[in-house]
């Protein structure tokens, strides 16, 4: 039994019933591929062809391929790499993070958004590997006993914490999102009525059956692996800046980069998000599952890193001139006035003012200007990348090796393309997975419906803002006093 | 070997939730409950103890920590010492982040691993069930018969008054 203020606005609309729940969740699995969706993959397999053309190109022809040269030798590949490293953050702070402190609103969005992590991390592992030149010879990243003597991986160097971290964040997330998958495997494996869908599905939900003591340790597994992945999260997105931080050079060398990089990650992660699930609601009908308030409670996260990252702009330059540092300054004034100036802008722009309008209410709960907003989120946040590292590298300590640095087609092939194999991912996950936790939904669906016990429509009649969908009488009626 | 089933169908997990009590008051062992989602509270009225993986998983995560700290420290200590920017060979503070990274992904594993054989989860061609409804929407109450399934009326009657809006018979064979 769950108390809930009969004041929260529900999280599920619509009066359903468990059945309902199974019913709109399963629908997409069992139908038939409809066209929108088969004409959306088309366009991902493209922009995925696109990618394995600029893969071929690259390992084919060398790294020479890309636009990098002598002065700046990371460019388009680390920030793509940050970028999408960044996006994944969220689905993880949404499932473990959210569970941790009992936000029962993550329960419709944490399956797409752990699936978002996953195809995320596969899309950022694509750079690094490919900028070793010789991806096949990518193992020796780990600490192998090579042929030539018992040389060890440097556990010194960033780089190779973030071999650890990345593979380690990749296949945590995919246990933890596996697991939560497997009963909602079985809800569809008992509906199944095509022999390869029961096959598929009896496999894929490992013979769950829902029993009493199977649940118990369920939620014991669900909670260790929330408590570990929580300080996880944040490890990883810390690595990756000290990737940078523990250089020597000016623009990167600063104590700010981790919690700056955390924030970073996590507000791009949720404009990502919202991208998605504003898509994902109305192309597959969930408009009662993510509702209004979901999308204004994931605008007011991003509202909360975006500003946590425009504090951190300014700091670096506060701290830039407070230290003194003749090549730091310089970095800096370089970042904002030198050649590069119109990336630092589009930065400032699209990361410091743009979620500042989510102090308005309206902004919050629109869908268009939501889904706006969130676009512009994510540019901002490839820019910002794009600043830290091209604009530090570009103008080193020797005037006579200042370069600039332009792409190549095959580095923007590469980008585009990374697009193209998360979207492909994700269009199949969510064709043949359920993309809302349905066990968790049903969890809470009796006490924060809008058809529960506790909760009561005349308390939201002032708020206007909501759809007037409540009243819909109770299909299971709480009788738990009748038999004391 | 196939054994004898009652299963009481229940629609609400607050009615399953005191079912479950006044069942096993009535002197009824219960052999199962399905459900489509946990149901709080069904640990103590069913008597199930609490789990001990909490426990598993500490030490899961202590050999992660101590695998990886022996790792790196016989790595760049012992095996191999290399003289990387005139630093120490076995520089603590470096390692951390390893150290703590494998920590995790050992608990995580574990953890998995444990609940996945523990609870006899692993791909199968066929599942049997129950009721193909307790994964939807209803709640499952399952008692063991015995060969004549003599019982069967009896609980019927106890299972009606303790609110369960259907009483089947089911056979099942062992698993």
């Amino acid at each position: 039994m769950q108390h809930v203020s009969s004041l929260r606005e529900p999280l599920v609309t619509g009066g359903k019933t468990l059945h309902d729940v199974t019913q709109d969740i399963c629908y997409q699995v069992e139908a038939k591929p409809n066209l929108r969706w088969m004409a959306a993959l088309s366009v991902a397999l493209f922009f995925l062809g696109v990618f394995f053309y600029s893969v071929y190109r690259t390992v084919w022809y060398g790294i020479g391929e890309w636009g990098l040269n002598k002065t700046v030798n990371w460019a388009w590949d680390i920030t793509n790499f940050v970028w999408w490293v960044g996006i994944g953050h969220a689905g993880t702070l949404i499932s473990a993070v959210l569970l941790l402190f009992r936000q029962k609103w993550r329960s419709s969005i944490n399956r797409a958004a752990e699936a978002m992590t996953i195809f995320a991390v596969i899309c950022a592992a694509m750079f690094p590997v490919l900028h070793m030149g010789r991806p096949w010879l990518a193992f020796y990243v780990f600490p192998f006993q090579n042929t030539l003597g018992s040389l060890w991986a440097n556990f010194n160097s960033p780089l190779l914490w973030d071999v650890f971290a990345i593979s380690t964040y990749f296949t945590v997330s995919l246990v933890f999102w596996y697991i939560g998958l497997i009963p909602d495997f079985a809800s569809i494996r008992d509906r199944a009525k095509g022999p390869i869908a029961k096959f598929s599905y009896s496999m894929l939900s490992f013979g769950w059956k829902g029993s009493a003591k199977a649940w118990s340790r369920y939620e014991t597994v669900s909670l260790i692996l929330a408590g570990v992945s929580t300080p996880l999260v944040l490890s990883v997105h810390t690595i990756v800046s000290m990737d940078f931080a523990t250089s020597v050079v000016p623009g990167w060398h600063t104590t700010i980069f981790p919690p700056y990089f955390v924030a970073g990650a996590i507000f791009s992660g949720f404009a990502m998000v919202l991208t998605l699930m504003l898509i994902t609601r109305v192309v597959f009908r969930l408009e009662d599952y993510i509702t209004l308030e979901h999308i204004a409670l994931m605008n007011k996260i991003m509202m909360v890193t975006g500003s946590i990252v425009g504090v951190a702009y300014i700091t670096e330059f506060f701290i830039a001139w407070y230290s003194q540092v003749e090549f730091e300054q310089y970095a800096f004034i370089n970042r904002a006035t030198g050649p590069y100036w119109w990336a630092y802008a589009s930065m400032m722009t699209c990361n410091v003012i743009t979620p500042q309008l989510v102090w308005f209410r309206r902004v919050r709960y629109s869908i268009p200007l939501t889904f706006i907003l969130s676009i512009i989120v994510n540019i901002g946040m490839w820019f910002e990348r794009f600043v830290i590292i091209v604009t530090s590298l570009h103008r080193d300590y020797l005037p006579s090796s200042w370069a600039m640095f332009s792409p190549s087609i095959i580095d923007i092939g590469l980008y585009v393309g990374t697009l193209g194999l998360f979207f492909t991912l994700f269009l199949l996950f969510a064709k043949f997975f359920p993309v809302i936790n349905m066990a968790e939904v049903k969890t809470i669906l009796k006490y924060t419906g809008d058809n529960g016990p506790t909760y009561n429509p005349k308390a939201h009649a002032a708020h206007a803002h909501h759809p007037a969908t409540h009243g819909a009488p109770a299909s299971a009626p709480v009788t738990y006093n009748q038999h004391d | 070997m196939t054994k004898q089933y009652a299963l009481g169908i229940f629609e609400d997990e607050d009615v399953l939730l005191h079912a479950v009590e006044n069942v096993r008051a009535a002197g009824v062992k219960i052999y199962d409950v399905f459900s489509p989602y946990p149901v709080h509270g069904i640990d103590d009225a069913l008597g199930i103890e609490r789990s001990r993986l909490p426990i598993a998983a500490f030490f899961f995560g202590l050999t992660g920590l101590s695998f990886a700290l022996w790792m790196q420290i016989y790595m760049l200590g012992f095996d191999w010492p290399m003289i990387i920017g005139g630093k120490p060979h076995i520089g603590l503070p470096a390692f951390v982040p390893v150290a703590f990274e494998l920590t995790v992904f050992f608990t995580c594993h574990g953890m998995a691993l444990t609940f996945f054989t523990i609870t006899g989860l692993y791909p199968r061609f066929k599942v049997p069930v129950m009721d193909v409804r307790a994964t939807d929407d209803k709640f499952v109450m399952a008692i063991e018969l015995d060969e004549t399934g003599s019982q069967f009326s009896r609980l019927t009657q106890l299972l009606r008054d303790n609110g369960a809006s259907e009483v089947n018979q089911k056979e099942m064979t062992n698993n």
